[in-house]
Parts: C-alpha cells; structure tokens; sequence
C-alpha cells in the first residue's frame, strides 16, 4: 500500500468542502449520505452487539442465572432486530453502495440526491423508534414476530418495533430504487452492462429485492399490528385468523432478505479478489449473471422456513428442490473467485486476508445450507442451534467479513488515509478465530439437540456453550480493534494516495478523498472492467 | 463428546446417514476450496511490487464443469432428503393413538385408556405412535432429538405425526418453537419402555376416564346428540362410522373424514356441509377446549372403531380402545337453532 508521508496540497474534497452539522445533516452529497450511513450502522451493530454479549454471558452456565427469562428474551430479541433490520439490510449498501455507485460508473451522485437523503433519515427514525421500543418497553417475540405470540400473547413493544422496521422498510426500498435508476441512467460514456464493476451488477441485483420483497415485510406487520390494536383474527387461530400464514407473509420478505445481505458482501468480494491478485476476474459473465439469478430464485425458496409447520408434504418438495437451486449461482461465484486467484500476483493486504475469510466461511456456510434445504434432516435440526449456526456462518463469516474487507480497501479513497496494516492484520486473523470458535461449536450442540432461544439448557450442553462464550469474547475483541484504529486514522493516518492499491476502477482514477462532483470531468470509459494486464501505467505508478 | 444424539427412532438411523453423507460432501468441497485458495496464495504470492499476473480469465469447461458437477450432487440430496422425509411423514396405520395438548409452558399427554400424563410421556419400543396435538395458546414445537423428531403445534387446528422408538430409554423433550417467557422450561421426558414395563406402566396408576368416553359427555354436554342422534329425522348426519369414510359434501366435493375435517366441523361447520344437510349447525369455536376438541374427536373416531371394526382405531396390545359408549338419548334440552 502506497501512502503519501507528506501532507498533499490541500485539495477541496467532499469532507472539507462544507463544514458544520447542518452541512452533513442536510447533505446530498452521496458520499457525505455514506458516512452518515456509516455512523448510523455502527452505532446499531454496536447495540446488537451488546446484546449478543450478554447473551452468551447467560449461557454460560446451564441456569437461567444471570437475566430473568424475559430479559433474556429481549435480549436475544434486541440482537436479531438490531442486526438484521439496522445493521445488516443497511449496512453494506448503505455505507460502500451509496458512496462507491456513482464514483465506480463516472457519475456526479446518485439519481436522486434528495431521495438518497430521505432514505437516511427514515432509517435513523425507524432504528431509532425500534431501539426506544426494546429498551424502554421491551419486545421478547424473536425478530420473526411469529404469531399469534407476538399479535395476542406477548406483552412487549411489539407495535412501536413493527412501525419502527415499517419505517426503515421504505428506507431500504427508496436505496434500492435509487441505485437501480442509478446504474441505468448514468453510466459515463463507454461503461456498458459488461464493462461495469462486478460490485455494481451485485447492488443492482440486490436492488431488486429490496424494490420488490420490502412491502411485503412492510404489509406483513402492518398487519401484525393491526391485529395487535383491533384484534382483526387475519392470523389468530381463536377468530378464524391463520399462524402459519403469517410465516408465509415473513419469509416471502425475510429469505430474500438474506441475499439483500450476502449479495452486497458477494459483491465486494469480487473486487478485492481481483484487485488483490492483479488479474481481471475469472468468469465476469457468470458472476455477474449469478447475481441475477440469486435474486430471482430468492423469492422462490421461502417455504424451507416451514418444513415442520405442518405445510403440505408436496410444497415441501418442491421448495427443498428450489433452495438447492439456489446453491448453483452461490457455488459458481465461489469456483470463480478461487479461480481468479490462480496465476494472480497475490498480495496478502488485509483486505484479501477479509475476502480470503470469506470464502471459507461463506462456503461453509452455504453446504451446511444445503443440509437445511435437505427434508429429511431439517426436522431434526430446524429450530435449533445448528440453524443458528448456519446463518451466522453466511451473515457474520459472510457479510460482516465482506463489509469490513470492503471497509479496509475503500477506507484510503473514503477519509483520504491509510489506516494500521499491522493492527489491522491482527484484528483480521482474531476475528476469523473468533468467529469459528463462537459458531462452529453451535452445529454440533444443535446437532445435539439444544433448540434455538433457551434460556436455559441442560448441563451436557455446557461445553460447547462455554466455547462459544469463549470465541464470543474473542470476537469481541476483533471488532473493537477496527472501530479504534478507523477513528485514529481519521486524525493520525498517513495521507492516503489516490490509488493506493495500484487497482483498476474509476474510483481510483479520482483523488483521495474525492471532490464533492466526483470527477472534474466526466470520465470514459474504452476497455473492458478489470484489465490489470494492460494497465501498466497504473503498476508502474505504485511501482 | 458425542457427536451425534441416541439413535432412539425407527428413523433415526436414517437422517444420520444422511447427516455423515452431507458431512462428507461439507468436508470435501470445504476442504478443496480452501486448499486452493490457500495454494494460490502461497503460489502465486506477489513477490516483486511490479509482478504481473498472467492472462487466464476465461474458461467454459471449467464453467460447465463446475456448474454440472454441483447440480448433480444436489440432486442426489435432494432425492435422498426427500426419501427420508416420505419415511418420517408417512405414518403407518396401526399405531398407537395418543393426544397432547400443548401450552404454555407444559405438555398435556392423554392416553385412549384416560392415562394423563404431564410433561412425561411414556411409549413402548417397537410399535409405532401416533400423536395428534393441538395447542390452546400459541405456536409450539414437539421436539425429541433422540427420535430425530419435530412436528409444529399450530393452534387452530391438529397437528399430527408419529414416531417409532426402538431403544429403552429416557429422553429429553423440547419445545422447539419459541413459545414466551418460560419457552426453555416447556421441557419433559420421553420414556421410552419394552412392551413388558409399558404394560406393568399402563396397569399402574388409576386412568381415568378413558377419552372416548369423557368425549361421549361432552357430546351430551354441548348438545351434539340433539341433531347427530341418529334418530330417524335427524337434522344432522349420523356420526356413527363416518371416520376414515369418504364424505361428500353440498358443493359436490368429497374428502375423507380425519381428525382434521372433524375438528373443523366443530369450530367451522359451514366450511364443509354434508350433502343433504341444511346449513344450520351454529359454530363451536371457543366454547370447547382443546382437550375437549380431542376427547369429541377421540369419541366420534371411536363410534367407527370396535363395531364395525374398520380398523380405523386399531391399538397395539393391551391397550383396550375401550367399548365404545353407546349414544345417549336425547336428554339435553333442545338447543335453539335457527332454520333456513
């Protein structure tokens, strides 16, 4: 990584081009919308991270000795809606998709400015609505507000939380709609479909979930809390209402939701593969078309989350098939990546150490995935830890690796410097250790047999929950390692140069930070994405 | 440590293989990716800052390869889940009926012969169970690890499902579903006995009334017997030896009655109006408990058991169905229904 030791002439850039909270609050500037994005997340993943702690604090020890139950209900509560509603559907979107889009396709901003900002403020105001509701009044239903628990028994918060995720809903939807019209509208000259980032081709994809499935979730608990209110009977068994298909409602959102998170992470992996292996990548058609082809068969699979609800034997067939579908894209993506490794030049920066992490754990992730898609097996282990295990090997193993792989290799374009390669390599290999000392233990205790969201278990549990405590602690600490050194760079970091990795992208041919417009003049484009081979102007400037 | 739960179940052998087959599949493909990844990155490790790479990006064998190759393994997945799901789902015909009524937090066990049992259930080895649950509140899950065993307790309607244990033993119970506060104490045993201890079981203890019976009372009770008496000129059909017969219905359409179709006729009876019938039976939905929705149930399949002797009901050894009660006259005062 190149730095500048000396302080660059001073340029105007989008961080010192306006000063003040109103300048940054009423921005429309998408990269000033990214770093707000950016607070906002790390803010919310904090809580939930929070609430994870004191959660593996409790299971420490088989008794329920620690929280009351209802606490501990809230907690594990609190944890999945911060994460899954605040941090994860947000997160890499928010952060790297709003800030790199329009610099990655040679556009001044976003197509909507104005809107991207609208996004922003709904998000703050349903997360924020959201955690006034688990921490003032408490919600113990699960972040999936199975009913009839959450519209007749639960005694938490539920409609305030629901409204809250309502809210952010239109946040997500408003980002994807921008994004979509984005890539559509405002390629620079030369930037066709087949020449545009593979990260790009993954947010447009990603795009289409959140456009598509979010009103579902959104109609889902408005319903949810109108029966709450009005005691409607859409899903209470006692007035003719159906449970079960309020799952169906759920999941019809909340399995595409899952790919409106890895695709993201999917997508900054590709670029940190072939920026960090100096090679154009292996397969872009297949990548990028696998993309495509995981959004749509997202919305095909949703039913695997009702194996053992009593759904009809045939429906259960043809959505275990369906889910196994889903396993050739994700399988291709991984062939490829690895692929594009081979005869690279392969330079071990952290960022590759993250996108490294990734594709192991992502891949593990995704044949225990396969296990779950299988009938006969997911009866036995549905609703258990080892379903627990699973979606933290693809969500935490997967996008959180991705997000801060990503995080690292924008960080020198988005502040201007380079952040600690030593600590930052430390703080890579402890949460890769971390992680799978946390997780992997849950497949086998689920295996086992310990159902998901106790609060209490019995003692020949207690090894494996020890361990996971353990690797918690550790994982812990790799995450507070990376907020530390992100904020001291900001101040003590060297200068970052403009393209300090020596990769290819528009995104790198603009300064560090760059101007509010993005470029001074519009740039074109005239080869084709990742062409590190002819590029030898660009190695020969890190040279 | 283990790793793997007893093998308890008749199918419990056969979800592990499955389990040690998809292992194997994890263990290879996670094995070969990282592999390669960690070779490549020694291999081809960047060792002078100007260092090229070399110009392979392109390969449609290896696309098809490794797009063929994954296909044909899931489908092999597939076909095997699915084999093993049919095993589970499927219940053979000659198993022993036991009811559960699920609640926060507890488990509610009756026997035919009006054995109850609270969070314990007791079964023999060798002779297939069938369940059918019902919850009063929320969702639940029956949950034995050791059978490989989980089935949803929605409310609003009767979930059933069966297992065979095939080892003496004593096993954790769960709900599986998150169900409220004390859901991680909604906890039991199942006893799992020879066919010898399960007799000496069954002999012990005082049963209650058996659940045909308390059933046949409650038929009495909510006034069943006015329409469904079988007198000549009843206003309701017979119910005498309707379970596991084809009934046809107004609209033209037929089903088999099962526990199902009863339980709805109870709670929704104009969902499905026996041809020939007026549409004037009112709704029983929450005036009768779960419990007394499975002791009906229980006694209307019981009407079609021993006489005719279709096999409907059919028990293992020594658990007596019990004589069916015969239907009490129409004692119970008239019940206002209204008439088309």
């Amino acid at each position: 990584m190149s730095a500048t030791p000396e302080r660059p002439e001073r340029r105007v850039n989008y961080l010192n081009a306006a000063y003040g909270v109103r300048s940054w609050l009423l921005t429309t500037d998408h990269k000033r919308i990214a770093l707000l994005y950016l607070i906002g997340v790390t803010f919310f993943f904090a809580l939930g991270g929070i609430a994870a702690a004191l959660i593996r604090v409790e299971l420490l020890t088989p008794a329920g000795d620690v929280f009351q139950a209802e606490t501990y209900n809230k907690l594990f509560t609190t944890h999945g809606v911060m994460m899954v509603f605040f941090f994860m559907i947000p997160g890499i979107p928010g952060v790297l998709g709003n800030f790199l889009i329009p610099l990655m396709i040679g556009a001044k901003d976003v197509a909507f400015p104005r809107l991207n900002l609208l996004s922003w403020y709904l998000y703050i105001i349903g997360a924020l609505m959201a955690f006034w509701a688990v921490v003032h009044g408490g919600v113990d239903t699960g972040w999936t507000f199975y009913t009839p628990y959450s519209t007749v028994y639960s005694n938490g918060w539920v409609v305030v939380t629901a409204v809250g995720i309502f809210i952010a809903g239109f946040s997500s939807i408003l980002t994807g709609l921008n994004f979509l019209v984005t890539i559509h509208t405002m390629r620079a000259p030369g930037m066709t479909w087949m020449r545009m980032p593979l990260f790009c081709w993954g947010m447009y994809a990603t795009g289409i979930i959140q456009i598509l499935g979010t009103p579902v979730i959104a109609i889902t608990l408005l319903l949810v809390a109108a029966e709450r209110l009005f005691h409607l009977g859409i899903f209470d068994p006692a007035q003719g209402g159906d449970p079960v298909l309020f799952q169906h409602l759920f999941w019809f959102y909340s399995h595409p939701a899952v790919y409106i998170m890895i695709l993201p992470a999917m997508a900054v992996i590709s670029e940190l593969v072939t920026a960090f292996s100096r090679k154009p990548i292996f397969g872009y058609k297949f990548i990028a078309a696998s993309s495509v082809a995981i959004a749509v068969l997202s919305f095909l699979v949703w039913g695997h989350h009702m194996f053992v609800s009593g759904q009809s034997v045939y429906a259960g067939i043809v959505f275990s098939i369906l889910s196994f579908m889903v396993a050739i894209p994700s399988a291709i993506k991984v062939f490829n990546w690895t692929a594009t490794l081979y005869k690279g030049s392969v330079s071990y920066q952290t960022p590759l150490l993250y996108a490294l992490g990734f594709i192991g754990l992502f891949t593990f992730g995704g044949l225990t995935g396969l296990m779950l898609a299988t009938l006969g097996l997911d009866i036995h282990v549905h609703d258990t830890y080892f379903i627990v295990a699973h979606f933290h090997y693809i969500m935490v193993g997967g996008t959180i690796m991705a997000y801060l792989g990503g995080l690292h290799f924008w960080w020198p374009k988005i502040s201007g410097r380079i952040y600690p390669e030593y600590w930052s390599r430390v703080s890579a290999w402890v949460i890769f250790v971390g992680f799978n000392l946390t997780f992997f233990p849950q497949f086998i205790v689920g295996y086992l047999g310990m159902p998901r969201r106790y609060h209490q278990y019995p003692e020949e549990f207690q090894v494996l929950n020890v361990m996971s405590t353990a690797g918690a602690s550790i994982l812990g600490i790799g995450y507070v390692i990376p907020l530390v050194y992100f904020i001291w760079s900001m101040r003590y970091g060297a200068y970052a140069a403009d393209n300090p990795w020596g990769a290819t992208g528009l995104e790198w041919e603009t300064p560090s930070p760059p101007p509010t417009e993005n470029f001074p003049e519009t740039p074109t484009v005239s080869g084709r994405p990742y062409d590190y081979l002819t590029a030898r102007d660009r190695e020969a400037a890190i040279g | 440590m283990p790793f793997l739960p007893e093998e308890a179940s008749s199918f419990a052998r056969h979800v592990d293989h499955l389990y040690l087959f998809l292992i194997a599949i994890t263990a290879f493909f996670s094995v070969l990716i990282g592999t390669l990844v960690v070779y490549f990155a020694i291999r081809y490790h960047r060792r002078a800052p100007d260092e090229v790479a070399t110009e392979v990006h392109e390969n449609a064998v290896l696309e098809i390869v490794w797009t063929v190759i994954p296909l044909g393994l899931v489908l092999i997945m597939f076909y095997w889940g699915t084999r093993v799901y049919f095993r589970i789902t499927r219940p053979p015909a000659n198993a022993i009926e036991i009811y559960v009524t699920a609640k926060q937090w507890m488990w509610k066990i009756q026997h035919t012969d009006g054995h109850r049992e609270m969070n314990e259930l007791h079964v023999p080895v060798g002779m297939p169970v069938r369940l059918t649950m019902a919850s009063e509140d929320v969702i639940h899950s029956f949950y034995v690890p050791a059978f490989r065993f989980k089935r949803d307790v929605v409310p609003g309607r009767f979930s059933a499902a069966w297992f065979e244990a095939v080892k003496p033993g004593k096993y954790h119970l769960f709900c599986a579903e998150y169900c409220g506060t004390r859901h991680s104490n909604m906890i039991g045993w199942v006893y799992a006995m020879t066919p010898a201890d399960y007799q000496a079981w069954l002999s012990g203890g005082t049963p209650g009334e058996s659940l045909a019976s308390a059933g046949a009372k409650r038929f009495v009770e909510h006034a069943c017997n006015t329409c469904h008496g079988d007198q000549p000129g009843a206003r309701g059909p017979s119910l005498a030896g309707i379970f596991g017969k084809v009934i046809h219905f107004s609209d033209g359409s037929s089903r088999i009655a099962d526990e199902a179709y009863i339980r709805e006729s109870i709670v929704n009876p104009q969902a499905k109006l026996v041809a020939g019938y007026p549409p004037i039976m009112p709704t029983f939905q929450g005036q009768i408990s779960e419990e007394g929705l499975l002791q009906l149930t229980a006694y209307i399949k019981s009407l079609s058991s021993a006489p005719a002797g279709t096999g409907a009901a059919q028990t293992g050894p020594g658990l007596s169905p019990g004589p069916p009660t015969p239907i009490p006259p129409p004692s119970a005062p008239e019940r206002k229904t209204q008439t088309p």
